[in-house]
């Protein structure tokens, strides 16, 4: 780089702030885009080696708090020589004022142009941020394809769970990270600095090249995908030697090892989850077929009784935040949740510290674990997820509840005190008749006859919530064909009607749904190629912005995206969506690695369809699902056998340590 | 900080903000109440709350709170307001027609949806500083910079408020947003000076930074 551009790149790389401020009045919830919260760091700009921007597509008060973003930000500035900044998704009043004023897409913390740093870091827990990335990446200066950038702009690199499948925005992304990004990020950051102390040889595409090669960053330009007649992907090879056939998955072993976050970032603005958030263990062996987490983040490695309690103590100390969840993919699973639960119930007892664990199973254990969590406060409501409707389409998803375990659970519930239960289900799933959402009615009604017996009180509620089915990649339903939405919203209508056939029984139960339609379009960006990219760019030029935001999705928008750019390929949205894919056919992802044996998955979709379980490879033999011998991972489980002892009470003032700004 | 919570279904720390400024203005006094639950100095509260701040937000003193509530003590701000691209002359005959108008009625949206007040009655006084200084990040151009005091009222007036009125009275339309700064709040004396709403509980010796 010239000494001339490298001043403008400094420059560029002053704060944005005296433009924005002047913005701020104009727009709705400014203090969202002023930074300053506990936890940001902002460090001097030219002593940093490597800059990175983390960027959460969706709306700050939906960033803020996501978990992986605060690790990888709390990781990356504890390296001395590293900076890194957040940003997230304006809002459209916002964008449209920065473009009339030409203010750029800016970090939150030193109001610093996104386009001035080394590397952007997008994290996508959904496919519906994509629109949202354009939008970002325009702001910012820095050009939609991949191929239009030069060494002046950052590495847009993509993360999250949506990134084991990022074909459908592959032209827009330099690379992408399938897996866990705590130790990714430091190898990423060690490959840019070595490339600039050596002086950028080779340019942004030896760079590539050296993340490439690592066989852990997938840089889709490096790959050509051909397609057969109909359609159907032929195959997707690398186009230049020395760059790997298939990208591997990162693995993060020992949690104990990486306690983050540690200062979790305490937000100005209301934000979606304001707590401490420590995950208890990462992976889920369940095997629920629709759940993608489940798969891909395999296998289960417990972080131990110890280090929770350490994590809550010092998080709670740092932040100040009066409420802890306890996260996971199945939390009443860790092998000594009891001991923690118990264990911080009695820490705790008697401060304004409440606990909470999501992700239950539908068990009576589940009510012990609340019932000790709630021991001086409220019990409100609790939440299980059978998520299908009938015996036989929970076989189908290896959901394992009996309807008998169901009903006893949730009476246990309501005899225990808790007013108000909430049970989640799917619709859409793969071979689903009508009859089997109608049972989720019977379900509830036989729930709260129960319940009423059982406790002499009307006084109970039950909520039903049912959320559409979309099939994920590295799943056994990635070959599956979704369903119409105007049949969901038709089986929905069903449901409801049968909820409320009895009039004394319907009064005692919500129901809340969402469209079909948002989920079509969801199932199109999770299951597409690279074709699906020109549909994104298409509705992103019509406006498309916050699609998982329902009054900002048009799925008029995206159809008639769709219906204008797809037909040039010969295929159609019909033919992402409701089409059933072959064993023999190649699939988008393919060449991204999992761990999972595609013939395991294959024939956990047969098992699926023959309605036949899978146990739980924690406490049943292995039963080869390949991720543990292709990765070199094991199950890393308890018990410890340790207890939490309890903390001596803190009292008046916690004073700095060190003195005040 | 050993803060206390309010009893009941969902406890809430007991902290009430006396009349807080509106959303988009600068403010260099702003005053709060927190109940604890046990005595602290008020000095190391003061580092103690400041460390846990963002940069920008800094607490500046802390006292034992007296009899009486500190909304009781707060009765009037004094508001400054540049104007960049305002020639002071302009803002000078803006501002002899607003004082000359028995009432200026401005609109604003409120919660309760568009709502129309008099933004006249509650200013106690509305100057045109004349300044050498430039004001911050202003380069270039003229600026004219007011300096208001308002009296605490229902609907509020605020710094937006009284730009309306001057809309309203002489057509004035700032051609970049103005920036408000809170300068002061307290008890409006006859003289129309502004008294610090701690005063009374600071017992003679200064606490903290002052």
């Amino acid at each position: 780089m010239s000494v001339a551009s490298a001043a403008a790149r400094r420059s560029a790389a002053m704060t944005v702030w005296p433009q924005l401020e002047p913005l701020l009045p104009q727009v709705s919830k400014p203090i969202q885009y002023v930074g300053g919260e506990l936890g940001a760091v902002v460090k001097d700009w030219d002593s940093a080696a490597v800059r990175w921007a983390l960027m959460y597509p969706d709306a700050y008060e939906v960033g803020l708090p996501n978990q992986g973003v605060q690790i990888l930000y709390e990781v990356l500035n504890e390296l001395p020589d590293v900076l890194a900044e957040r940003t997230y998704a304006v809002w459209p009043d916002l964008e449209r004022l920065m473009r009339a004023h030409g203010v750029p897409q800016f970090t939150v913390e030193a109001h610093r142009p996104v386009g001035a740093f080394d590397l952007l870091g997008v994290s996508f827990a959904t496919e519906l941020g994509y629109t949202n990335l354009l939008t970002a990446l325009d702001l910012a200066g820095i050009p939609l394809l991949a191929v239009d950038r030069t060494e002046a702009h950052p590495v847009v690199l993509a993360g999250g769970h949506a990134a084991f499948n990022p074909e459908p925005i592959a032209d827009f992304l330099d690379a992408a990270v399938l897996g866990d990004g705590e130790e990714a990020v430091l190898e990423i950051t060690d490959i840019v600095r070595a490339w600039k102390e050596e002086g950028r040889p080779g340019g942004r595409d030896e760079l590539l090249l050296r993340l490439a090669r690592t066989e852990s960053v997938y840089v889709p330009r490096f790959y050509d995908v051909d397609y057969l007649p109909d359609g159907r992907i032929r195959r997707v090879a690398p186009n230049r030697p020395d760059v790997p056939f298939r990208v591997h998955k990162r693995t993060t072993m020992d949690l104990d090892a990486w306690p983050y976050p540690k200062k979790p970032l305490v937000p100005l603005a209301e934000t979606v989850h304001e707590r401490y958030a420590v995950e208890i263990f990462r992976g889920c062996t369940r095997g629920c077929r629709f759940c993608q987490a489940g798969m891909i983040t395999r296998p289960v490695r417990e972080r131990s009784i110890t280090t929770v309690g350490q994590m809550v103590q010092q998080g709670l100390e740092y932040s100040g935040f009066s409420e802890v969840g306890l996260l996971s993919l199945s939390s009443a699973d860790h092998s000594e949740i009891g001991d923690i639960c118990s264990g911080l119930a009695e820490r705790y007892a008697g401060t304004n510290v409440s606990l909470s664990l999501p992700s239950t199973r539908v068990d009576a254990f589940n009510i012990e674990l609340a019932q000790e969590l709630s021991r001086n406060g409220r019990r409100t409501g609790l939440t299980f997820a059978p998520e299908g409707g009938s015996e036989r389409i929970r076989r189908v998803i290896n959901k394992m509840v009996s309807e008998e375990d169901l009903i006893r659970t949730v009476v246990t519930a309501y005899t225990n005190g808790w007013r108000q239960v909430k049970l989640y289900f799917m619709c859409g799933l793969p071979t689903e008749t009508d009859e089997d959402v109608l049972q989720i009615a019977r379900l509830a009604h036989e729930v709260i006859k129960a319940g009423r017996e059982a406790t002499g009180s009307k006084d109970i509620r039950c909520t039903v919530s049912i959320g559409a089915f979309v099939p994920k990649p590295h799943t056994p339903f990635q070959w599956a064909a979704m369903e119409r939405p105007e049949v969901i919203d038709n089986r929905l209508k069903l449901l409801k009607q049968a909820i409320n056939a009895d009039r004394s029984l319907g009064r005692a139960i919500g129901f809340r749904y969402h469209d079909g339609e948002p989920s079509l379009i969801e199932g199109l960006l999770s299951r597409g190629d690279r074709r699906v990219g020109a549909v994104i760019r298409k509705v992103w030029e019509n406006g498309g912005r916050f699609d998982g935001w329902s009054e900002h999705f048009s799925f008029q928008r995206w159809v008639e995206a769709a219906a204008e750019v797809l037909p040039q390929f010969g295929v159609d949205l019909d033919w992402y969506t409701v089409r059933e894919r072959e064993q023999t056919e190649v699939l988008p992802w393919d060449h991204l690695d999992s761990g999972l044996d595609k013939d395991w998955l294959w024939q956990d979709w047969q098992d699926a369809l023959a309605e036949y379980e899978q146990d739980d490879c924690r406490w049943t033999p292995c039963f080869d699902c390949g991720v543990c011998p292709s990765m070199d991972t094991e199950i890393q489980v308890g018990p410890t056998g340790r207890k939490l002892l309890p903390l001596t009470p803190v009292r008046g003032l916690r004073m700095p340590a060190t003195s005040s700004r | 900080m050993p803060v206390a919570y309010s009893q009941g279904f969902t406890p809430h720390p007991k902290i009430s903000y006396a009349s807080a400024a509106p959303t988009g203005v600068a403010s260099e006094a702003e005053y709060l109440e927190i109940g604890l639950c046990e005595e602290v100095d008020p000095a190391e509260l003061r580092i103690a709350l400041d460390a846990a701040l963002s940069p920008g937000l800094d607490i500046l003193d802390a006292v034992v709170a007296g009899p009486g509530s500190l909304a009781d003590r707060i009765d009037a701000s004094r508001w400054r307001i540049e104007l960049p691209g305002v020639d002071p002359a302009v803002l000078r005959h803006a501002v002899s027609a607003f004082l000359a108008a028995p009432e200026v009625p401005v609109e604003r949206m409120t919660k309760q949806g568009r709502r129309v007040f008099d933004a006249r009655g509650a200013v106690v006084s509305i100057d045109v500083i004349s300044t050498t200084e430039a004001p911050s990040e202003v380069e270039g151009v003229p600026c004219a910079i007011l300096e208001v005091v308002v009296r605490q009222v229902t609907p509020s007036v605020r710094p937006d408020d009284v730009l309306s009125g001057l809309r309203v009275v002489a057509d004035l339309a700032p051609p970049v947003p103005p920036r408000a700064t809170r300068l002061a709040q307290g008890t409006l004396t006859a003289q129309g000076e502004i008294v610090d709403p701690l005063e009374a509980d600071r017992d003679g010796a200064a606490i903290g930074e002052r």
